[in-house]
């Protein structure tokens, strides 16, 4: 089931021998796999922020990005703030919905099949009483998260769902959200 | 010091298969076990276990099911009694309750130490099989010292456990069919559940054993997969040996609460995945997979209406909202079973035949050490390794390495 099928006429644009070159280098020096990401950010004003990506630890040493990636975030009106930019709920949900979409792209390209559009919407449920502090009894993050896809792709219905659910299996941010992390916050 | 040329660690069918070959090739030997013939299927499972495999599937070489129950599934205890038969049978050179305390290397063989004295040989194999020793994940410290932890090695039936609730860890088939008892014996069980195999039992009026050996899927080589590490961590399916359906349909029908894998335990809370949804659907598809073959299969040599038409299992019900944490200090929680599967024991082998990861390095069951041979391990040689129908086969092809390496036809292992 899992063979690998005919990928000579498909092209999703992603460069697959150059992954699975990487899963044998690592599973043959782990060391090689530790990467630590980063990012810095700077109050701008009131509820704004910006956040600057740069460089990053992996395959051993310091890498340099082609450019400094700007993340702007604010907070809507309703929210007495001035709505220039995204809040950084939606930047995670953004997150979850590139991470899973990337990873359609590669198990596609991996299974030999041609896609021809990939749209996701991801809606998060949030009660305010939480991060208000209305109600102790409720969290201040996402009390239910819904990612819902639409693929063409050249592939049966199961084909496609596969492709969805292994996307799951391997994404960072999925795995991010569903999952319990331990956070350090220290201050300098 | 006591010598021998080949010495077999492990008395279970492993063990037992190749020691018939061996004697069948004049090689010397001697089995040696911690306890009697079949040790583990003896006192390390619990009491209700049957084999997973129909009657008919688990012949042994030169010895196939002599019973009138060839589609029946064989109590555990039963299977020890008649590998000691078999143990007979082929005049096993079988030395009990003799422990493995070391083995190192000479140059040239190995050097044993066990509880019995000192023991070289020249060739060595490892039988003491994949199931040696329940793992349990290092976040079983975490839990409050009031709950009783027990694991599928050590849990024997559901009134040995304090009444109350139960969390069983993993949805395999141990933790599947464990859950089951203990929730019928009136303890309320949640189970977590990871990456799974669903199986059904049966499909178009056969066991599913069947479909796997006739379309060849147990004779799958481990030179033939695609990715042979992944098919070696599959977890071993949702079945048990018996008609009852035990998918995590029929065990909350049985009123278990199905929750995510355990990810982590903090300030006395089980904290369970979010992602159980696609654990589920994952299982679903990857079993549809495969019944899709067999229809093909059938559909090819046109035998679809000599059998029950196709159909597909429900898909796993989920409700809408799964709790992501349970409390283990509110009294709720007595007992967690740790059904997070079983890893080989080598930790005797004082050997550089390991990898990264502490897994035995070897090749189809040529062990990166020349002489030493494994059997019985998860996809060692074909899927079919590491069950009982896989043993005749392994043997017989790694006794014939182990001879021509005896007669110096084979220069170095693998």
């Amino acid at each position: 089931m899992n063979k690998q099928m005919e990928t000579a006429n498909v092209d999703n644009g992603v460069d697959v021998e150059a992954l699975l070159g990487a899963k044998k280098v690592i599973e043959s020096m782990p060391e090689a796999g530790q990467f630590t990401w980063r990012a810095h950010c700077k109050w701008s004003d009131g509820v704004r922020s910006q956040s600057t990506v740069q460089g990053f630890f992996g395959l051993g040493e310091e890498q340099a990005r082609k450019a400094a990636f700007v993340v702007e975030a604010d907070h809507p009106e309703q929210f007495a703030a001035t709505d220039a930019a995204p809040t950084p709920v939606e930047i995670v949900l953004s997150a979850l919905a590139s991470c899973l979409t990337a990873g359609v792209a590669a198990v596609a390209q991996n299974r030999g099949i041609q896609l021809k559009s990939v749209q996701a919407t991801v809606e998060g449920d949030m009660d305010m009483a939480g991060i208000l502090g209305a109600d102790a009894d409720v969290r201040n993050g996402f009390n239910a998260v819904r990612v819902s896809f639409d693929i063409d792709a050249d592939a049966k219905p199961d084909e496609i769902a596969a492709l969805v659910a292994q996307s799951q299996k391997r994404s960072a941010v999925f795995d991010i959200v569903t999952n319990p992390t331990n956070v350090h916050v220290s201050v300098v | 010091m006591q010598k021998v040329t080949t010495v077999i660690i492990g008395a279970g069918q492993s063990g037992l298969a190749m020691s018939r070959e061996l004697t069948c090739c004049g090689v010397d030997h001697v089995v040696l076990d911690r306890g009697a013939v079949a040790n583990a299927w003896r006192r390390d499972r619990w009491d209700s276990l049957r084999l997973l495999t129909p009657n008919w599937a688990n012949g042994l070489p030169g010895a196939q099911y002599p019973g009138s129950y060839p589609d029946g599934y064989m109590p555990v205890a039963e299977f020890a009694r008649w590998l000691d038969a078999y143990a007979n049978m082929i005049d096993a050179p079988v030395q009990r309750y003799t422990e493995v305390h070391r083995v190192s290397g000479t140059g040239t063989g190995f050097n044993l130490e066990t509880s019995s004295g000192p023991l070289g040989c020249r060739t060595l194999v490892l039988a003491s099989g994949a199931c040696a020793r329940p793992y349990v994940p290092s976040l079983s410290a975490a839990v409050p010292t009031r709950i009783l932890q027990t694991t599928p090695a050590t849990y024997k039936r559901p009134h040995d456990l304090p009444p109350g609730g139960v969390l069983v860890v993993g949805a395999s088939a141990s933790g599947a069919q464990i859950a089951r008892e203990i929730q019928t014996s009136g303890r309320p069980v949640t189970l977590a559940v990871g990456w799974h195999t669903r199986l059904p039992r049966t499909y178009r009026g056969r066991d599913v054993e069947w479909w796997l050996d006739l379309l060849g899927i147990l004779d799958e080589r481990f030179d033939e997969v695609d990715d042979l590490q992944r098919a070696r961590r599959t977890p071993s399916p949702q079945l048990v040996g018996g008609p009852e359906p035990v998918d995590l349909n029929a065990l909350q029908d049985c009123g278990i609460e199905i929750v995510g894998r355990l990810a982590d335990i903090r300030n006395g809370s089980a904290l369970f995945s979010g992602g159980l949804a696609n654990a589920c659907v994952s299982a679903d598809l990857k079993m549809n997979r495969l019944l899709d073959a067999i229809d093909g299969w059938i559909e090819e040599r046109g035998m679809g209406n000599e059998l029950p038409p196709p159909d597909r299992p429900e898909p796993v019900r989920l409700p809408a909202t799964q709790p992501l944490a349970r409390g283990l200090n509110d009294g709720t929680i007595h007992t967690i079973v740790w059904a997070t599967g079983y890893r080989p024991d080598f930790s005797w082998l004082d050997l550089p035949v390991f990898d990264a990861r502490g897994r035995l390095r070897h090749h189809g069951g040529v062990v990166a050490a020349p002489g030493l041979y494994a059997m019985g391990l998860n996809f060692m040689r074909r899927r079919r390794s590491h069950q009982i129908s896989g043993v005749g086969g392994d043997a017989c092809e790694l006794s014939d390495h182990l001879h021509a390496y005896l007669n110096g036809r084979i220069e170095t292992a693998a």
